[in-house]
């Protein structure tokens, strides 16, 4: 059995501590010892994207990374999206075009739309589907994910204007 | 799912690095993006005691051209490849694989050092850098090492990596003028193995063809080195389509893929010839300049 070990890690913006063994996956931590529920676990083997949660501004499968490899280091859960003046964008969108229909995949859908439009703001259709490749809908609610991913860039747009 | 219990060590440099993997003694796992070993820990396919993580070493995300040579560095991610504009220029067999290796959110973590040292036979990465004629470097106790990415795996997850060796740096020659290269994969969808792909490489003078290679993806027990079908491009016109058609005849024919989900064998024995020919094509067109 291994020691557990502290990780300190900005999680949405606040500081945060955990105790954690080294094989404590980012996902559990993130669930179970800072109790953000809204990072989901489907496949648990790097397939579906369910646990997308941002490390340093990047996408990553939180079932694919230790909570150490997360120490001294940003994460961006689906929690820390709206901000205080109501929904981000690409929330927004998702709930305005109906970007989903069992919701199971959304958190993670968002994370990986909100990386995308911080890199690339105004994606093309194509743009999108690639991006959006790693993170499956079971639904197959894509057209409607795609909608909401083209009204949250305009949104995004008119905001920055 | 968790993975066996493990310790895990975080060093700071290379040294401390080779120091806890020789202490480890053969129980001991180099993690760089970890997308292929957390998930193997996971299904308990792998247990190791000791988990050696490299992100902690400054230095090892270079990603340059220097000397004649292109510098990948044990820390550089697939998504970093898929994004630099270096490679995308100079090095478009690599940019064209990297769009295809798993998934962009496995891209942002997964690393093509990594990709080889872990040795998956239907890795993309081996193609392109025997293709390419990589040179790996690895550390160890006993100093430096330097693999050639030709003939580096042996069999299914083995290498010539010793036990107490890391790859630290793969460098891959600069392009000679008028060369031009392509890697084209055919996956049912994304994240898959190929059901076939094709890395190759070719060197002009004019529309002279003076040097090939071509590497074929998981149509064999490993990456297949189609030195048959490249040898017979030797001093033909990249234009004279029967040679091209030749040449992915002798892809095919030395292709030794098995019928499985992805397709029969005939299907992926036709599928070589085919991608062989484009993927020439491809890279005769960038090697004139005609294709950004």
């Amino acid at each position: 059995m291994s020691d557990k070990v502290v990780v300190t890690t900005t999680v949405n913006g606040e500081e945060c501590e955990a105790m954690v063994e080294p094989r404590t996956l980012l996902v559990h931590m993130i669930r179970e010892s800072l109790h953000l529920t809204g990072t989901h676990i489907g496949c648990d083997t790097t397939s579906c994207g369910a646990c997308t949660v941002l490390l340093d501004g990047k996408p990553v499968k939180s079932c694919t990374v230790l909570a150490v490899q997360a120490n001294g280091r940003e994460v961006l859960t689906v929690e820390g999206l709206e901000a205080a003046d109501g929904l981000s964008p690409v929330q927004e969108g998702f709930k305005e075009e109906h970007g989903l229909h069992c919701g199971y995949c959304t958190p993670g859908m968002m994370m990986t739309v909100t990386a995308l439009l911080e890199e690339n703001p105004h994606p093309s259709e194509d743009e999108i589907r690639k991006a959006i490749s790693g993170n499956l809908c079971r639904c197959t609610g894509y057209v409607n994910i795609i909608k909401a991913v083209h009204y949250a860039a305009r949104k995004r747009e008119g905001a920055a204007a | 799912m968790l993975p066996s219990t493990f310790e895990y060590v975080a060093p700071t440099s290379l040294d401390e690095a080779v120091q806890a993997l020789a202490a480890g003694a053969g129980d001991a796992k180099i993690m760089a993006g970890g997308q292929s070993l957390l998930p193997m820990m996971k299904l308990r396919l792998a247990s190791p005691g000791t988990i050696i993580d490299l992100n902690g070493i400054a230095g090892l995300d270079t990603l340059e051209e220097a000397d004649g040579m292109l510098r990948i560095g044990a820390l550089v991610r697939h998504s970093d490849l898929e994004k630099s504009e270096l490679v995308a220029e100079r090095y478009p067999i690599i940019h064209d694989a990297a769009l295809h290796v798993a998934d962009p959110l496995i891209r942002n973590r997964g690393t093509f050092c990594g990709s080889l040292a872990h040795g998956d036979p239907a890795g993309d990465w081996a193609t392109v850098a025997a293709t390419l004629g990589a040179e790996l470097h690895a550390v160890g106790p006993n100093g430096a090492v330097v693999h050639s990415a030709h003939d580096f795996q042996t069999s299914m997850f083995e290498t010539q990596l010793g036990m107490d060796q890391i790859l630290v740096e793969a460098r891959i020659p600069a392009p000679k003028a008028s060369q031009g290269s392509a890697y084209l994969k055919v996956e049912r969808k994304v994240g898959d193995y190929a059901a076939a792909a094709v890395g190759v490489m070719v060197v002009l003078d004019g529309s002279t063809i003076t040097e090939a290679s071509i590497g074929l993806t998981n149509v064999g027990p490993l990456t297949i080195h189609a030195a048959d079908a490249a040898a017979s491009l030797i001093g033909k016109s990249i234009d004279d389509a029967a040679a091209l058609e030749e040449a992915g005849r002798l892809a095919a024919e030395v292709s030794e893929p098995s019928s499985d989900l992805r397709g029969p064998e005939e299907y992926k024995r036709d599928l070589v010839r085919v991608l062989t020919k484009r993927a020439l094509r491809t890279a005769g067109a960038r090697a004139q300049g005609k294709e950004a």
